[in-house]
C-alpha cells in the first residue's frame, strides 16, 4: 500500500483534482480579465447546443478523427506486411517509420509547412507546379493537416500490426500452403483475422488521440483559414486562453473529455465482445 | 522466390520506406541550402552546403537555451516519474492490493486523459504556487501526466520476471529493499530502459502544456520556441529547417541507436492486459 502512494499523490494531486476542478470551472461564467467569477449552472452547456462554432468544430474533429485513423490503418498494415516480407534490412526498413514516429508534432507540423509552400513547396512541385495554397485554402486545408498527422502516427499502427505478425507460427503458413491455398488466401483467411485484435488496440489508442489532437493543427493553421481545422480541442483552447473564457473553455474540455472517454468505453465493450468470441 | 527476386523485393520495401521519411530528409536538406536557393526549384539540389542557417541559429535564437531547458525538463521528468512509478508498478504487479480492478480501471482512464481537460485548472495551479515559467511546474505536470503509462509499462515486465528470483532471495533473509536493488531492478533493466525512453520523448515533444505554462524563455521547450520561431519581415525558411533538426536530434538518436527498447515499449503498452 505504501508503496502506491507516490503515484497515488502524484495523479491525485496532477490528474483527479484538476479534473474534478474542470467540472467546476465549467459550470461557472469566469473571465478573469473583465473580473467576472460567478455560478453559471449548466449556462455554457446550453449554449454551446445552439453555438454553430461548436457544432462546425465537433464536425471538423469527427472528420479529421474518422479520414486519419482511416488513412492510419490502411498504410499501417500495408507496411507491416511489406516489412514483414522481408529477409534482410527489416531494421533500416523500421528506422525510416520511427523516424516519423518520434518527431515532435511541432516538427512534423514545420516539415509539412514547407512541403505546403505554395511557390516552393515539394508537394506542389511534384504535383507539376500548381500553385494550390494547402493551409490557406478552406477547401484543402483540412486535407493537408490531416495527412500531416498520417505521416506521424501512421509508423504506430505500422509496428504493432508488425509485432504481431512476429509472433504468427510459421507452421500456420506451411500448412495454409500445404492445403493449397493462394497468397490472397492466405492473406485475407489467416493473416488479417489474426491482426484483427491488435488493429482494433490500434485503432482505439489512435482514435482516442486524434480525438485530443492539438499541435499539429495549431501550429499548422491555427484553426484556420476560417476555421476550417478548427477541432473542439483547438477552439477549447482559443477559448481558454485566447479570448481568456475561463468557464466556457472549460465546458468545451469538458465535452472533448466526455467524448473520449466514451469513445474509450465503447471500444472496451467491443474488445471484451470479442475476446468471448475469438 | 528466387534470390535475386527476393533481394529486389527487399530494396523495393526499404525504398518505399525510405521515400515514407522524404519529409524528414527534405527538411535536413533545406537546413543546408543557402539562403538565395531555398525559395528557387528546381534544381532540388543545391549548389554548395552551408551551416550559415545552424549558425544563425545557435549564436542569435534562443534555440540554444530551448534546448537545455528540454534536456533538463525531459530528464528530470523521466527520473521523476520512474522513482514515483517503479514502487507503484510492483505493488500494482505483485502485491495483493485492496481493490486492484479499480486502481488499473483508474491507471488505464488515465491514459486516455486528454491534456485539454486539466489545461484550464492547472494553468490556476501554477499561478496559484507560482510555477509557471519554472522547470519545477512541468516537469511535475510531465511526470505526472507520463505515470500512468510508465506504471502500466513497469507493471507489465515485473510481471515477466520469474517470480522465483524474489522468492530465493528473500529465503535468504533479503528485505523488500534489497530485493528490489539487488534482484528486481538488474532483471528489469531492459524494461526499464524502454519505459525511460518513452517517457523521455513524451516530455520532449509536449507542446500544449509547455506552451501555456510558459511566458519567457526560462522554461521555454524546444517545441514551443520552434512554434514560436520569430521571422521578422519574411519567414526563415533555412533557419526553421535547422532548428527542427536540432529538435528531432535525440529522438533521431534513440530510434537509430535504441531502436530495440523503444518497439519494445511501443508494442508492451499496447498489448499487456
Amino acid at each position: 500500500m505504501l508503496l502506491l502512494a507516490p503515484t497515488a499523490l502524484a495523479l491525485g494531486a496532477l490528474t483527479v483534482y484538476p479534473g474534478a476542478w474542470v467540472l467546476w470551472l465549467s459550470l461557472q461564467h469566469r473571465i478573469p480579465i473583465f473580473g467576472v467569477a460567478r455560478f453559471a449552472g449548466l449556462d455554457n452547456f446550453t449554449f454551446l447546443s445552439v453555438d454553430a462554432r461548436f457544432w462546425s468544430a465537433a464536425h471538423t474533429t469527427a472528420v479529421f478523427t474518422v479520414a486519419s485513423v482511416a488513412l492510419e490503418v490502411v498504410l499501417g498494415v500495408g507496411a507491416a506486411l511489406a516489412i514483414h516480407t522481408q529477409r534482410r534490412g527489416r531494421a533500416v526498413a523500421l528506422s525510416f517509420l520511427l523516424l516519423a514516429w518520434a518527431m515532435p508534432a511541432v516538427v512534423a507540423a514545420k516539415l509539412f509547412e514547407w512541403l505546403y509552400h505554395p511557390v516552393a513547396g515539394l508537394i506542389n512541385v511534384a504535383l507539376g507546379r500548381h500553385a494550390l495554397n494547402w493551409l490557406g485554402d478552406p477547401a484543402l486545408a483540412l486535407a493537408a493537416v490531416t495527412l500531416a498527422d498520417v505521416w506521424r502516427t501512421m509508423p504506430f499502427v505500422a509496428i504493432l500490426c508488425y509485432a504481431r505478425l512476429l509472433a504468427i507460427p510459421a507452421d500456420l503458413y506451411e500448412a495454409a500452403q500445404v492445403d493449397g491455398a493462394g497468397r490472397l488466401a492466405t492473406l485475407t483467411r489467416i493473416t488479417l483475422p489474426l491482426l484483427g485484435r491488435i488493429l482494433l488496440l490500434a485503432v482505439l489508442f489512435r482514435t482516442l488521440d486524434a480525438l485530443r489532437a492539438f499541435d499539429i493543427m495549431f501550429v499548422l493553421t491555427g484553426g484556420g483559414p476560417a476555421n476550417t481545422t478548427e477541432t473542439l480541442t483547438v477552439y477549447a483552447y482559443r477559448a481558454l486562453f485566447q479570448t481568456l473564457q475561463l468557464g466556457f473553455g472549460s465546458a468545451l474540455s469538458v465535452v472533448v473529455f466526455a467524448l473520449v472517454m466514451v469513445v474509450a468505453w465503447a471500444y472496451l465493450r467491443l474488445l471484451r465482445a470479442g475476446s468471448v468470441a475469438a | 522466390m528466387r534470390p535475386a527476386t527476393r533481394t529486389l523485393a527487399d530494396v523495393v520495401v526499404i525504398a518505399a520506406l525510405a521515400a515514407y521519411a522524404i519529409p524528414f530528409f527534405w527538411q535536413l536538406l533545406t537546413s543546408f541550402k543557402p539562403e538565395a536557393e531555398l525559395l528557387r526549384i528546381p534544381p532540388l539540389l543545391p549548389s554548395r552546403l552551408t551551416f550559415s542557417h545552424y549558425r544563425v541559429v545557435l549564436e542569435q535564437s534562443l534555440m540554444p537555451r530551448a534546448l537545455l531547458n528540454s534536456l533538463g525538463i525531459a530528464t528530470l521528468t523521466t527520473t521523476v516519474a520512474l522513482v514515483i512509478g517503479l514502487p507503484g508498478a510492483y505493488a500494482v504487479a505483485r502485491r495483493p492490493v485492496p481493490g486492484k480492478r479499480w486502481l488499473l480501471l483508474a491507471i488505464v482512464a488515465s491514459t486516455a486523459f486528454p491534456q485539454i481537460a486539466t489545461v484550464s485548472p492547472l494553468y490556476l495551479l501554477m499561478r496559484g504556487l507560482d510555477l509557471r515559467d519554472t522547470w519545477t511546474g512541468l516537469v511535475l505536470v510531465h511526470a505526472s501526466f507520463a505515470l500512468p503509462l510508465t506504471v502500466w509499462l513497469l507493471a507489465g515486465f515485473i510481471r515477466e520476471i520469474p517470480i522465483e528470483a524474489e522468492e530465493a532471495a528473500s529465503v535468504d533473509g533479503a528485505g523488500l529493499v534489497k530485493t528490489f536493488r539487488w534482484v528486481v531492478v538488474p532483471l528489469l533493466a531492459p524494461g526499464l530502459a524502454s519505459t525511460a525512453l518513452l517517457t523521455f520523448l513524451f516530455s520532449w515533444n509536449e507542446f500544449l502544456f509547455a506552451y501555456t505554462f510558459t511566458v519567457s524563455e526560462a522554461s521555454r521547450t524546444i517545441p514551443v520556441a520552434l512554434a514560436l520561431f520569430p521571422g521578422v519581415f519574411e519567414v526563415p525558411w533555412g533557419d526553421i529547417a535547422a532548428a527542427s533538426m536540432l529538435a528531432s536530434l535525440p529522438p533521431v538518436l534513440i530510434v537509430v541507436a535504441l531502436q530495440r527498447f523503444l518497439v519494445r515499449g511501443l508494442v508492451a503498452g499496447a498489448v499487456k492486459e
